[in-house]
C-alpha cells in the first residue's frame, strides 16, 4: 500500500520548484550543465536576484499548484550580494517552516540551501537528495486534495476561488 | 408588509459568533435611515420570516443580501445558494463570510478530531456511549435530521459567487452605513471588490509616526506581557501587530485601545496569500541570523497558524492542514 503512494511504483514523478538566486546557485547550476553532471530532471528552476526576494507567498503558491517541494537556493551566510538577503531569507523559511509544519506539511518538502557559484557538484548532489526524501513522502498533489476536500459540497460544479480553478487546469 | 417600491434586502447568518448582527444592531439610529430606505425581508435573528418565504419570491427579487458567516454545515451551503437566487448582489458581510474567520480556524482539524473533542475528550462531558450528532435518526417511526456537518469550512466565495466583501470582525456601523449608501445610489465600485481603503492599516494609525523604517526586534512579546506604552507604535515595542499587512478601514480601532492588530480586515488586493506576507513581514522584522538565535526568537510566537491566519486560515492558499491520510481516500 505505501509502496503504491511513493515514486515510479504509480507513474507519478514528484516536482520540485526551484529559487535559485542569480549570483551564487544559478550560476552554480549553469556549471552543473556545463560539466555535464547528472541531476534528477524532476526540478523547475526559476532564477530570482537574491533568496531574500523568494516571498513566503512563493512557496505557498508552488505548493498550492502542485508543486510536491520547493527548494532554495542561496549564497553562503556572508557572501550575498545584497549583504544580507540570505540572512532574511534563513529568518522567513524557518518562519514558515513552523507554519507548514504545523499545515501537514511535511519539513522535508522546504529546503533551503548555500550553494556558491563554483559548487555545481553540490546543485547535482541536494536535486538528488530532494527529490529522493520527496519520493519517500509521497505526492503533495494539493490541486487533487482541493478537488477531495470540495467533494463534500452538494454542488460540485459550484463556483469556487478562482485561483484553484486555474491551478485545476494546469493539467494535473 | 412589503412595500414595492423600496429595495428589498436580507440578511443571513452562517458560522459565525453573531457579532455581524451586533453590527447592524450598533447603527443605532443610523438603522432608522436604512429601515426607512430598504425594506428589510428577511433577517432570522430578528424578523420572524421563514425560509419557505424566501423561497417564495421569484429569483432575484431581492435587490441586496447580506450573508454573514463562514460555511460549514449543508444547511449554510445551502442557504448561501437560495440568497444568490434571489439577491441581485450579494454581499460577503464580515471576517468569517470574506476570509473564513476564526471558525475558519477549525481547518487546522478535521470533522472527526473536533467531535472527539467535542463530544468525548472533553473532562466535563460525560458520554460513555461516545454519541454523535448524527445527520438523521428514526425514533418512534418519525425521522428526524440535522444539517451535515462538513470536514472543511468554506468562505462565502468558494460555495457561490459573491458580488462585494465588507471586511472585519465585525465590520464597523460606518462601513456598513458607506456600503448602504453606495448601493441605495448606485455608487458601487466594480463587482469582486472589498467596500474599505485598499491600503495598509498603519496609515490610519495615530501611532504611525513613531514607527521606525528598520525594526530589529529581539523578541515578540504578547499583549499581557508588557506594559503597554500608548504613544509609540505597538509593532517598535515588540508586540506582533499585524497593521503592516492588513486592510485599513476600521480607522485603527484596536491600537486606540492599546491592543496590536490582529489582522480581521484581512489583505490588501495586491496579497494573495496573507499570511505568508505576514511571515515575510516578520522575518525582516527581527535580528537574529543564527539557526539557534533565529529559533530563540521564534519561540517567543507560541501559535504562528493562529497569529498570521487568525481570521484567513480558509481563504489561505493551502486552504486546510492537508490530511495525512492516502490521496484515493480523501478524495472519496
Amino acid at each position: 500500500m505505501e509502496e503504491q503512494r511513493v515514486g515510479k511504483a504509480n507513474g507519478q514523478e514528484p516536482t520540485i520548484v526551484a529559487f535559485f538566486c542569480t549570483w551564487c546557485t544559478y550560476t552554480a547550476a549553469d556549471l552543473a550543465g556545463t560539466s555535464r553532471m547528472k541531476y534528477a530532471p524532476n526540478v523547475r528552476i526559476i532564477r530570482v536576484m537574491c533568496s531574500g526576494r523568494v516571498d513566503p507567498q512563493f512557496v505557498v503558491e508552488a505548493f498550492a499548484q502542485g508543486a510536491d517541494g520547493v527548494l532554495i537556493g542561496g549564497c553562503h551566510p556572508g557572501d550575498c550580494h545584497y549583504v544580507e538577503g540570505n540572512y532574511k531569507t534563513l529568518r522567513r523559511i524557518a518562519l514558515l517552516k513552523r507554519v507548514l509544519r504545523e499545515m501537514g506539511i511535511e519539513d522535508e518538502r522546504l529546503r533551503l540551501e548555500w550553494i556558491s557559484a563554483s559548487e555545481g557538484d553540490k546543485v547535482a548532489r541536494v536535486i538528488n537528495d530532494m527529490v529522493e526524501a520527496v519520493r519517500r513522502l509521497g505526492r503533495l498533489d494539493l490541486p487533487g486534495k482541493r478537488k477531495g476536500w470540495d467533494a463534500e459540497l452538494l454542488h460540485h460544479d459550484g463556483p469556487t476561488e478562482a485561483l484553484a480553478a486555474a491551478a485545476a487546469s494546469d493539467g494535473r | 408588509m412589503s412595500n414595492p417600491t423600496k429595495p428589498q434586502v436580507a440578511f443571513y447568518w452562517c458560522a459565525s459568533c453573531g457579532g455581524c448582527e451586533e453590527a447592524v444592531v450598533d447603527l443605532a439610529d443610523g438603522v432608522l435611515a436604512v429601515v426607512d430606505a430598504v425594506d428589510i425581508i428577511f433577517w432570522p435573528v430578528a424578523l420572524d420570516f421563514k425560509r419557505s418565504d424566501v423561497e417564495a419570491r421569484p429569483d432575484g427579487s431581492i435587490a441586496v443580501a447580506f450573508v454573514n458567516g463562514a460555511v460549514r454545515t449543508s444547511e449554510q451551503e445551502e442557504m448561501a445558494h437560495l440568497m444568490r437566487r434571489k439577491a441581485q448582489v450579494l454581499i460577503a458581510f464580515g471576517a468569517c463570510s470574506h476570509l473564513g474567520g476564526i471558525p475558519g480556524l477549525a481547518n487546522l482539524w478535521d470533522r472527526k478530531t473536533i467531535f472527539r473533542g467535542s463530544y468525548s475528550d472533553p473532562p466535563s462531558v460525560v458520554n460513555p456511549e461516545g454519541t454523535l450528532p448524527q445527520e438523521s435518526w428514526q425514533e418512534d417511526g418519525r425521522m428526524t435530521t440535522l444539517p451535515a456537518f462538513r470536514d472543511t469550512v468554506r468562505t462565502l466565495d468558494q460555495v457561490v459567487e459573491v458580488d462585494y466583501y465588507i471586511p472585519g470582525c465585525p465590520p464597523t456601523p460606518k462601513l456598513l452605513m458607506d456600503a448602504v449608501q453606495a448601493i441605495l445610489t448606485g455608487a458601487l465600485p466594480p463587482r469582486g471588490s472589498v467596500l474599505a481603503p485598499d491600503i495598509a492599516l498603519c496609515d490610519q494609525c495615530h501611532l504611525k509616526a513613531t514607527k521606525p523604517d528598520r525594526l530589529l526586534l529581539t523578541s515578540f512579546k504578547r499583549p499581557h506581557q508588557v506594559l503597554i506604552d500608548p504613544e509609540t507604535c505597538l509593532l517598535a515595542q515588540g508586540l506582533l501587530c499585524l497593521g503592516p499587512a492588513t486592510r485599513a478601514g476600521c480607522e485603527a480601532l484596536c491600537p486606540s485601545g492599546n491592543m496590536p492588530c490582529s489582522g480581521c480586515f484581512g489583505p490588501t488586493s495586491r496579497v494573495h496569500d496573507v499570511g505568508a506576507k505576514l511571515i515575510s513581514a516578520v522575518g525582516s522584522a527581527f535580528d537574529a541570523s543564527s539557526p539557534d538565535a533565529i529559533e530563540a526568537v521564534l519561540s517567543t510566537i507560541p501559535d504562528p497558524v493562529g497569529t498570521f491566519y487568525r481570521y484567513s486560515l480558509p481563504a489561505s492558499r493551502l486552504r486546510r492542514k492537508v490530511s495525512q491520510a492516502a490521496p484515493a481516500e480523501a478524495a472519496q
